[in-house]
């Protein structure tokens, strides 16, 4: 057997170790490459900047644990910057596994900032409906959601307190990771009632919101863990996003290695087999 | 009438629905209302017909012993659990559901999603071919993209950044705009043949 046709048909256990390495050693021994902010990053960041402290923003969770080290870096990114403006946040899931993650996010960061459960934020939880719960909501969130995620009446805290609608809300951000999400808070919140809306979204979507972004039906917009790492850049610390920038970035290469070494072999072999003919 | 009913409540359904958006004033903006919270009321009930469903067709796969059947135990067993302990004592932080659903749930399925990074790298390095001149431009702007989305692009070239930024608002953008406004004409002449009882599979029974 030739090189060429050992190299054909290499075990993927090799390429399986390559890419561990790829990933693991740059998150053992960061390089610190220096993240550029993107206009779309830059537009959920200058909107959440121009709301005016005590303003409500509601955050939609949309995404499960398997999108967790993509999406979480960027729920928690926002609801940083949301605190620390002072920003009261409502959140609330049209994903049942969203809700809990988004919970360990406030609670995360409101212990950091002096934040109290119902006063400064608060969890809705999951309703099940997609789009409707969102059509819901436009005409009446107290009886969408009656209670919070742990089933004490919304009555009872003060941050629900005038609460009726999305005319109480300055800004929406949903964090998605597929459908119901983003689409659906456009098409009713922004595109029938008006209302602002920012998405953070995993990167293998992104592609899909531009049309959105540039016909500003979406304020701003985070792709990927690159839009969770530029987030954390504009708001000056260093978070898992930030962290997973250098191991993206040479699992990144080794992957166009892996194409252009795989090509090469490619037409090596079939110039060889054109000879042969 | 098992078919005539359903086809006169989507009718009537479809077209309140249709009539509220451009007339948002009473009746109609009072139906809206009042078919969303009916909506609503009927997903949870999708919910919980689903769940019956899942213990209907495990619990025939564990009776029957059939191929894969102490999956179905496993996945039984979690559902029980987790929607005992849920129901039972909440799920809030300090709670057994939550303490699962942190220390199971969350790394079992993050474990699943970045299996996809072995076998992206796998593909790459076999399938990712420049057969033709259209496989060989797709293979380019991935490439492009993929730099342009990590620090190292910028770092290897400045304008790469630019240039996938450029990709995307472009090429990319032009592509998704055909496709959902092609997706958009397919909904509205599918919505259109349900409302009118034209297209009827989604009754069932029927072929």
């Amino acid at each position: 057997m030739s090189i060429v046709d050992r190299l054909k048909t290499i075990d993927r256990r090799i390429i399986f170790v390559a890419i561990s390495l790829a990933v693991i050693i740059p998150l053992l021994f960061p390089i610190g490459l220096p993240i550029m902010v993107s206009p779309p990053a830059q537009g959920l960041y200058d909107a959440i900047e121009e709301l005016k402290p005590g303003s409500k923003v509601l955050l939609s969770f949309d995404y499960d644990p398997s999108t967790m080290p993509e999406v979480y870096p960027m729920n928690l990114g926002v609801v940083r910057h949301c605190f620390s403006k002072n920003i009261k946040l409502v959140g609330m899931g049209l994903w049942p596994t969203g809700v809990l993650l988004g919970q360990e996010a406030f609670e995360l960061l409101a212990e950091e900032y002096g934040k109290t459960y119902g006063e400064d934020y608060i969890n809705l939880g999951f309703k099940a409906g997609g789009i409707v719960v969102i059509s819901a909501m436009a005409e009446n969130i107290p009886e969408t959601f009656p209670e919070d995620y742990a089933g004490t009446s919304i009555e009872e805290f003060p941050i629900m307190k005038g609460v009726k609608n999305f005319d109480s809300f300055g800004l929406a951000v949903c964090f998605s990771a597929g459908d119901p999400g983003v689409r659906e808070w456009v098409m009713i919140a922004h595109s029938r009632y008006g209302k602002k809306v920012g998405a953070g979204i995993t990167a293998v979507m992104a592609p899909a919101y531009y049309p959105y972004l540039q016909a500003g039906q979406l304020v701003g917009l985070l792709g990927g863990m690159k839009g969770a790492a530029e987030y954390e850049t504009l708001l000056k610390y260093k978070g898992t996003g930030s962290a997973g920038m250098d191991a993206q970035s040479i699992a990144h290469s080794l992957i166009i290695v892996f194409i252009i070494f795989g090509n090469v072999i490619y037409f090596i072999a079939r110039r060889k087999e054109r000879k042969k003919v | 009438m098992k078919r005539q009913i359903p086809l006169i409540i989507t009718f009537i359904a479809g077209i309140v629905m249709i009539i509220q958006y451009f007339i948002p004033h009473e009746p109609f903006a009072g139906m809206q209302q009042l078919f969303n919270q009916w909506y609503l009321i009927i997903a949870a009930f999708a919910m919980i017909l689903g769940i019956g469903n899942l213990l209907k067709i495990h619990s025939g796969r564990i009776s029957r012993k059939t191929s894969g059947w102490g999956y179905s135990i496993v996945l039984l067993t979690g559902l029980t659990v987790m929607l005992i302990s849920g129901l039972g004592w909440g799920i809030e932080r300090g709670t057994f559901f939550f303490y699962l659903f942190w220390n199971l749930h969350i790394p079992m399925a993050s474990t699943m999603f970045a299996l996809l990074a072995f076998f992206v790298a796998s593909a790459s390095y076999r399938a990712f071919r420049a057969r033709t001149i259209e496989a060989t431009l797709l293979l380019i702007a991935a490439i492009v993209v993929m730099l342009s989305r990590v620090p190292l692009g910028g770092y290897i070239w400045s304008k790469i950044p630019f240039a996938g930024d450029w990709i995307m608002s472009y090429p990319n953008m032009a592509g998704q705009r055909a496709i959902m406004i092609g997706i958009a004409l397919g909904t509205v002449s599918t919505s259109l043949r349900i409302i009118l009882g034209i297209e009827r599979t989604y009754l069932g029974g029927g072929k």
